[in-house]
């Protein structure tokens, strides 16, 4: 399948990624070339199959419905790419 | 006292225990080494020399209490995609660079609370996506026999720590061959356990249907008896059923033969069209001399074996899509500077901190998943994958185990496999193994004529891991491969 340069943008937009105009040209032949490959599953006869979502047959696992607390304030606060005064930054301005 | 460092687990124990050297003292040795090694074939993204030493004095004082375990003392490393609490986790991406992750992953807690020493974090392909560890955003890692070719991927690291004796074991992990492809390249042994074999939880994901936790080490007995520590249900991984766990390395012994097995030969891949003329000379000999040793070689069939790259590439790239959804330059990791609006940020952050291959399939899986083309693309190939789960179900009710080349081709030249599908293709032994969830493992099978080590794997179905131990560590007495001599 090929895809054109507006479909690869199309793509980039709904996976949340800012691709350069080098980039966009690169998937175009990348991904076309890549989808031409996986067309090939068209040729296996699918009929009345059903589909793998779990190898080992297990079904609708539960665990008890228990709060564990996460003490380590912290630890997940390190996480994070900026904080202040122990709190989280999310945006900063443009200049 | 370099011997020390290629000594098994069994062996270095018997010497902890008769007080011939301290933890302490092990753990200098491997870490020195490990440097050693870092300088020449950057095996590792972090060295944890701190951290192991003060887990070395931990494990000394566990001895002289009599509370130790086989594992007690033992330095090995993880690949950098397990999460270590306080420890920096990179999984190979940019985006990760300063993660310091907030709790541990069950597998280092189950292989820690035993007493093993974690020496380091090992190099990867960023978040696990390639076969030569090109794709690491902090530099590859080289092959330990000829350091200008690849050591293989995604677990690169961990395979050539491991061969050049700088951990005694190593943890990878696999969705498509990681493990097996750089063991077969370093000359080790690569386990692929069953999936949900063992618990995932901590680990930074790339497909979670078909993820699994996969040690290396240099022997099979040692990769059976650390396989028998990590093995289990965990409650914090759903996917791990409640499965009982064979004393896996209690059955290798001298009795461990290959007499009366039966071992499938599938023609589609010792036939293989690409199949290196080296490597199909190596594996002639492995199958004759399994033979001589009493084995009953049968020629099978794995028609769809063509279509499983295929299939891998539709499902890989479109659960790992959904797992990269989280890296969003907002909650952790990498943070694009300079934005003014929230879409801004999250779009420039994953421009900025994602490589070529994590957007490669990020865009090939949301393509995959969207509306219109996701029951031609996804919906088939989940469908293709019970047909492959349901042919190895029939060969298996022939043969005791598959015997195949881990790869078609011996290590290759770094920049060999610029184009994606031809780097794809390299795992072509490999995945189909990983889309049916069963066990397979990667053991020396010989040297080429150029001095480089090739891989021969044998594959058992779901939960067979201690038969599959048994028929490898009676193949790898017969076979008795001498690794070529280390580069560094």
């Amino acid at each position: 399948m090929e895809l054109n340069r507006e479909q690869v943008k199309a793509i980039a937009k709904l996976a949340a990624i800012q691709l350069d105009d080098a980039e966009v040209n690169r998937f175009v032949t990348e991904l076309s070339h890549i989808l031409d490959h996986i067309d090939q599953l068209k040729e296996v006869n699918i009929e009345g199959v059903a589909p793998t979502n779990q190898v080992t047959g297990l079904t609708s696992v539960t665990r008890p419905d228990v709060v564990v607390e996460f003490l380590d304030r912290q630890a997940l606060l390190d996480t994070f790419p900026e904080t202040e005064n122990g709190l989280l930054k999310l945006q900063n301005k443009k200049p | 006292m370099s011997d020390i460092l290629f000594l098994s687990i069994s062996e270095l124990h018997a010497k902890l225990e008769a007080k011939e050297l301290s933890c302490v003292e092990l753990t200098k040795r491997f870490l020195e080494r490990a440097e050693t090694v870092q300088k020449e074939l950057n095996a590792f993204i972090t060295l944890l020399p701190e951290r192991a030493m003060a887990q070395a004095v931990q494990a000394d004082k566990v001895f002289a209490e009599g509370r130790q375990t086989i594992l007690t003392g033992i330095p090995y490393a993880a690949k950098d995609n397990y999460n270590i609490a306080g420890v920096r986790t990179t999984a190979g991406s940019k985006i990760l660079e300063n993660y310091i992750a907030p709790y541990t992953a069950t597998a280092i807690i189950r292989l820690e609370t035993a007493g093993a020493v974690c020496i380091g974090k090992t190099n990867m392909d960023e978040f696990a996506m390639g076969s030569s560890t090109e794709y690491s955003a902090y530099g590859p890692a080289r092959n330990p026999y000829n350091p200008n070719l690849v050591p293989g991927g995604s677990s690169g690291g961990s395979a050539v720590a491991v061969a050049t004796g700088s951990c005694v074991f190593a943890l990878g992990t696999e969705t498509g061959g990681s493990v097996r492809l750089p063991a077969a390249f370093c000359g080790i042994v690569g386990m692929k356990t069953t999936y949900g074999r063992i618990s995932r939880y901590g680990i930074i994901p790339l497909a979670s249907s078909i993820d699994v936790v996969s040690p290396c080490a240099r022997s099979v007995f040692d990769a059976a008896i650390v396989t028998g520590w990590l093995a289990g249900a965990d409650p914090l991984d759903s996917t791990t059923p409640d499965v009982p766990i064979d004393n896996y390395e209690g059955h290798l012994n001298a009795n461990t033969s290959l007499v009366g097995k039966k071992l499938g030969i599938p023609k589609e891949y010792i036939q293989a069209e690409g199949l290196d003329p080296a490597v199909k000379q190596v594996m002639e000999k492995v199958m004759a001399q399994c033979e001589a040793a009493g084995a009953e070689l049968v020629e099978v069939s794995l028609p769809l074996t063509k279509y499983a790259l295929p299939a891998y590439y539709v499902l890989v790239p479109s659960e790992a899509s959904s797992n990269l959804a989280r890296h969003n330059g907002v909650t952790f990791g990498f943070r694009s500077t300079g934005t003014s609006t929230a879409q801004e940020l999250i779009e420039l952050s994953r421009d900025e901190g994602f490589g070529a291959e994590p957007k490669r399939r990020s865009m090939l899986g949301t393509f995959a998943l969207s509306s219109g083309y996701h029951e031609a693309y996804y919906g088939r190939a989940q469908k293709v994958r019970t047909l492959l789960r349901q042919e190895f179900e029939t060969v298996f009710k022939q043969v005791d185990a598959l015997l195949t080349p881990t790869s078609a081709m011996p290590p290759f030249v770094f920049g060999e496999k610029s184009d994606p599908l031809q780097m794809y293709l390299v795992d072509l032994f490999t995945l189909p193994t990983n889309l049916a969830g069963v066990s397979a493992i990667s053991i020396p099978g010989g040297v080429t004529p150029d001095g480089l080590p090739v891989g021969a794997q044998f594959i058992t179905p779901q939960f067979a891991e201690d038969s599959l131990f048994q028929i490898a560590y009676a193949a790898e007495h017969v076979l008795k491969v001498e690794p070529p001599p280390l580069a560094v």
